[in-house]
């Protein structure tokens, strides 16, 4: 279990103030100056010797993704960062806990990273829903003005540097990071095709990197305590602490600063108070958020939660965001729920996303209720194969893969629905 | 180091396709290579003059390296050592569940879809697509929206590819079209449902790859496959556009642009594609003669006889109208020579600009060269109107970072301009940035429109392009700045076969003949030829037939042969599409009989023959492509321009007779135009 001393989110649950005098007196802007004055090469070898890999989902590197930016402008071309504060994964709760309780973490790391990947200015794009944590977050960023510590000669650094925070509208797929730039630029939150990838032309068409909340608010910490220091935590490639969301069936859902690699039992029992009616009643978990397959429960147990360890039970770790289902759950109609979810915020820009999601959706209600013949069950994932791998960004593949995961673990549940439902019209016709 | 680089930048990358090794050009797409290697890639959303979308899925290939599914080709450079493959099983698979999904919503009502025949989308389900659906369920369905009085829609159709949305944005330059709403629900609609109103609207329905925007004024008409073709010239503007002209018997349904780069790339104006409606209304299909004040019917003998009464021993004159053919005032001044007259004009308006060298009148930096300019001072032009095609021409310059400066009334320019004012004689004292941005241009351009004729800026404008040095070598490339743009499909034609006098039509006012013949004008005050027998061969009732005192019925552009040229000198060549209806005849023979009545010769008695006598006189008639001109001519100093400029386009829809009897054209004129006071008039 991590030690208290081993958090950096000390104020994760928000007993204490959040403004910057509070925030200061928990180490938070404590002689940034200095750490900047590192320089743009050490900090990224820093975060890059620290095993840190981007929180938002897909897990890259995030040192290596900053050395991807241009270490000069050859066309006087600026550099943005761009923050992804759109947490709108179902299952996600950790970034508006940031950014509630210890916005100041992020301010300091905006500033940090932005000095680093030599960007001219941060954008944080929040969720439109999330107005009162937007509201905290402007607050955050005026207080770190009027301090000196952004804008010019930020934080007595040298370093001119803006931090702007932009309010989304409430669109899901507003998250993807070439959505989210468009968004920003004030046009139709639709994902680009990638090449060009940000780092080339992102932002106004400049060099741009989209990083999560919790990737950069951990940056100030990690500098702070050395790379060792967060690499002493989880295993060889999943280094450092996360912040695991858990919620369902368990008798405390909470959102909690744990070690990568936890095993799945350990982190219940320790912090979730355990699974609602035991362990025996565990049907299935969504380790990472809505978007990745499901996984049964004999399966999980054990499991250390981290990247490589869900990804070789064909799952992931996503954002961490841990979806727990007893037995009481009805699985078809669970996962029919997330399939609606797709259908309601793909963008509709291309093809097979636009028209495949609402077609799974209407199968898998079709399945929920067994009104459908059980060849359709092989035909619903053939059309989650013919959506995976064929969009131009990963939300047709986020609508297919819950659904692989359901006809994988539970067939035999679809199958008796639809035997029953066939049963039930005989009897019925008699 | 630098120099291997700069080698790699340079060299063709070799690509493998389908384990075939080609090169292709630096820069190309995997999709441009499939095609240099002879694969057909099907596709939806890519058009070769929008941005690329990359949206409907459909050109999903193989390529290694990469990540081990389906990249679309539209979106991806070809790269050295790629290796691509356009048959796979992969492939094959992936444009299988395109074409499902593209089908799953689609209405399937191709029987009663007027795209029907030249659909991308049958074409392409029918070679890529499975054989069956598996998709049960409901169907969507959309509203319907309003575009306007030229396109129809069925947005259910709709595939979501979005070309009718870059155009609009990139093209036109108008954000008229775009995007609601968002997954399925996602629908393709004009803000607020208002009609398109730009000039080129209706070429989304060309780009349109299914059956949601087809054409309203068409609709229902036939079936591409019971159409004859034939390639014609536009003549609605001075443009030349190349259009494919579709006819039933003798009925002209639509006009479609055809492909050509150096003209209308493979755009059309809405007036051009539409006023051939006009075609079937108001034709004079009979000879008129008036008699006790009244127009009445009479024989083409009776016609004759008078015109050859009242042209013996007396002077005669002629005067083009702007939608003739090169053929006809040809025969019209072989006719004029053989009676002892040189009184022609072409400028019906009054128009008497120097036109002893005509590199002084023509559109010398050529349409596809004045994108490549970068300071333009337009002079009396409102291009959206006077050439619609040319405004987008000009707009690729403006997004190419062109400066251009309007002399002129404003009017929305759908880029980036500064109008000077609407005095022409700013010309003679230009403000300082102007002057310099023109001075420092590499390829500077001056365009003249017919306003800035009208206001004597023609002359000072010549001043200012041989001031500013306007023609120059660029790049080893002859560089001419200097352009007139007329509006008259018939003027750079009739300005070579020398339908025009010193001072303009003053000239025959002032000869007072005893006979004008007007071949289609339709713009000439004709109350300045009050003793004259008017003659009015032509094909419209019209202002023309309104004043005549004996109307000889001609041919519209569609019903004959006939080489035109264009406002950038360029000679070109149209078919005959279609009959003229009634006794009306194409116009040469008209006036052939007419010379037999008055008993001269005019030297041919075929088509064939009067095109080779035309060709024997003036040589560049015969050639396809850019008449050389020579060097530009000295500017007559006196000259000086002055007062307000006036565009002389008072109705973009309705310019000429064809479309003045249009319609739709007229249609469109009251709706997009005047819509408001219509609105207002209602209440």
């Amino acid at each position: 279990m991590l030690a208290d001393k081993d958090r950096i989110f000390t104020n994760l649950y928000g007993f204490q103030d959040w403004r910057l005098p509070a925030a200061q007196m928990r180490g938070d802007w404590d002689d940034t100056r200095a750490l900047i004055g590192r320089g743009q090469d050490a900090i990224i070898n820093e975060v890059k010797a620290s095993g840190l890999r981007g929180r938002g989902g897909a897990g890259f590197p995030t040192g290596m993704k900053w050395s991807f930016m241009p270490k000069e402008s050859k066309d006087g071309r600026p550099s943005f960062l761009v923050i992804n504060a759109d947490e709108s994964e179902p299952g996600s709760c950790k970034d508006r806990e940031i950014i509630r309780h210890d916005p100041h973490k992020l301010v300091e790391g905006a500033l940090i990273a932005g000095f680093a990947m030599r960007a001219r200015a941060a954008y944080i794009y929040i969720r439109g829903e999330y107005i009162r944590e937007a509201e905290v977050l402007f607050a955050a960023v005026a207080e770190a003005y009027s301090a000196g510590l952004l804008g010019k000669n930020a934080a007595g650094s040298g370093y001119d540097f803006d931090v702007f925070v932009h309010r989304g509208a409430g669109a899901y797929i507003c998250g993807e990071e070439t959505a989210m730039i468009e968004s920003l630029e004030g046009k139709k939150g639709q994902p680009r095709l990638k090449p060009p990838f940000p780092a080339g032309a992102g932002l106004y068409g400049c060099p741009t990197t989209v990083n999560n909340v919790e990737s950069i608010a951990v940056v100030p910490t990690i500098l702070r305590r050395g790379a060792a220091w967060f690499s002493s935590f989880g295993r060889e490639n999943n280094k450092g602490t996360k912040l695991f969301q858990i919620s369902g069936h368990v008798d405390r859902p909470c959102v909690v600063e744990e070690e990568m690699s936890i095993p799945f039992r350990d982190l219940i029992e320790k912090h979730c108070g355990g699974i609602t009616g035991g362990w025996d009643n565990l049907l299935a978990v969504i380790p990472g958020g809505s978007s990745v397959p499901l996984v049964p429960a004999a399966e999980i147990m054990d499991c250390p939660m981290d990247f490589d360890g869900l990804k070789a039970l064909g799952s992931g770790l996503g954002t961490a965001a841990i979806i727990v289902m007893d037995k009481s759950t009805d699985i078809v109609r669970a996962i029919s729920r997330l399939s609606y979810f797709y259908k309601h915020e793909s963008c509709g820009q291309c093809t097979p996303c636009r028209e495949g999601t609402g077609w799974m959706w209407r199968v898998m209600e079709r399945l929920r209720t067994g009104d459908a013949e059980v060849s359709e069950i092989d035909m619903l994932y053939e059309v989650t194969k013919q959506v995976e791998g064929h969009t131009i960004c990963a939300l047709g593949d986020a609508a297919a893969w819950p659904i692989q995961g359901l006809i994988k673990h539970f067939r035999p549940e679809i199958e008796r629905r639809i035997g029953d439902k066939a049963v039930m019209m005989q009897e019925a016709a008699e | 180091m630098v120099s291997v680089d700069a080698q790699a930048e340079t060299e063709m990358p070799t690509v493998t396709v389908d384990g075939t090794e080609i090169e292709v050009p630096d820069g190309a797409t995997v999709l441009q290579a499939c095609e240099l290697a002879g694969k057909e890639i099907p596709r939806f959303c890519y058009h070769e003059r929008l941005s690329i979308a990359g949206n409907c899925r459909m050109c999903l290939v193989e390529v290694k390296p990469g990540p081990p599914k389906p990249q679309a080709s539209c979106a991806l450079p070809a790269t050295q050592g790629q290796e691509i493959r356009t048959d796979s099983e992969m492939v094959k698979k992936a444009r299988e569940g395109v074409m499902e999904f593209l089908l799953i919503n689609h209405p399937l009502d191709c029987p009663i879809c007027d795209q029907g025949g030249e659909c991308d989308l049958q074409d392409q389900s029918v070679a890529y697509g499975r054989g069956g659906s598996r998709y049960h369920e409901n169907k969507r369905a959309v509203t319907e929206k309003y575009m306007g009085p030229l396109i129809k829609t069925i947005m259910t159709r709709c595939i979501h590819c979005t070309r009718c949305v870059r155009f609009s944005e990139e093209v036109a330059g108008v954000d008229e079209i775009g995007a609601l709403y968002r997954g399925e629900d996602m629908q393709i609609t004009t803000y607020l449902e208002h009609a398109a109103k730009h000039e080129l609207s209706a070429n989304v329905i060309d780009l349109c790859p299914v059956g949601a925007l087809t054409s309203r004024p068409y609709a229902y008409e036939a079936r591409p496959w019971e159409l004859k073709k034939t390639l014609g010239i536009d003549v609605s503007d001075a443009m030349g556009s190349n259009i494919r002209i579709d006819a039933r018997g003798r009925e002209v349904l639509r006009v479609l642009p055809r492909n050509n780069d150096d003209v209308n790339e493979e755009w059309l104006s809405d007036k051009a594609r539409w006023q051939v409606d006009g075609l079937a209304r108001r034709r004079l299909d009979r000879v008129w003669i008036r008699r006790d004040g009244k127009l009445q019917p009479a024989s083409w003998d009776e016609a004759f006889g008078m015109i050859a009464a009242a042209a013996r021993g007396a002077s005669v004159a002629a005067v083009a109208g702007d939608l003739l053919d090169c053929e006809t005032m040809f025969a019209a001044r072989r006719l004029m020579t053989a009676l002892g007259s040189d009184l022609l004009e072409s400028r019906q308006t009054g128009m008497s600009y120097p036109v002893g060298n005509l590199a002084g009148v023509n559109f010398n930096t050529t349409f596809a060269g004045i994108e490549t300019a970068d300071a333009v001072l337009v002079v009396g032009s409102h291009l959206r109107w006077e050439a619609p095609l040319l405004n987008v021409r000009l707009r690729k310059a403006a997004k190419r970072g062109a400066k251009i400066f309007i002399v002129g009334p404003y009017w929305d320019t759908t880029y980036a301009a500064e109008f000077l004012g609407d005095d022409a004689s700013i010309l003679h004292d230009l403000p300082d940035h102007v002057a310099a941005a023109m001075q420092s241009a590499a390829r500077p351009a001056i365009v003249v429109g017919a306003g800035g004729l009208v206001a004597g800026a023609h002359g000072p404008a010549l001043a200012l392009a041989h001031a500013w040095n306007v023609v120059r070598d660029v790049d080893g490339v002859r560089w001419n700045g200097f352009n007139v743009l007329h509006m008259a499909a018939a003027r750079m034609g009739a300005l070579m076969l020398g339908f025009a006098r010193p001072r303009g039509i003053a000239d025959l006012a002032q000869a007072a003949p005893a006979v004008l013949l007007s071949l289609g004008a339709d713009e000439v005050d004709y109350t300045r030829f009050t003793g004259a027998l008017k003659v009015y061969v032509g094909h419209h009732g019209d202002k023309g037939a309104a004043a005549a005192d004996i109307i000889l019925p001609g041919s519209a552009y569609t019903e004959k042969a006939g080489t035109y040229v264009s406002t950038e000198g360029r000679v070109q060549f149209a078919d005959k599409a279609a009959f003229a209806p009634g006794d009306a005849r194409e116009d040469w023979t008209i006036l052939r009989a007419l010379a037999d009545a008055l008993g001269v010769s005019v030297g041919f008695d075929s088509f064939e023959q009067l095109r080779s006598a035309m060709i024997a006189e003036i040589p560049g008639l015969g050639v396809d492509g850019l008449v050389d001109f020579g060097p530009l001519p000295a500017a007559e100093s006196a000259e000086r321009a002055g007062g307000t400029i006036v565009y002389p386009v008072k109705d973009f829809y309705l310019t000429n007779p064809i479309a003045r009897a249009s319609a739709t054209m007229q249609r469109c004129s009251a709706e997009l135009l005047h819509g408001e006071n219509l609105a207002e008039a209602a209440e």
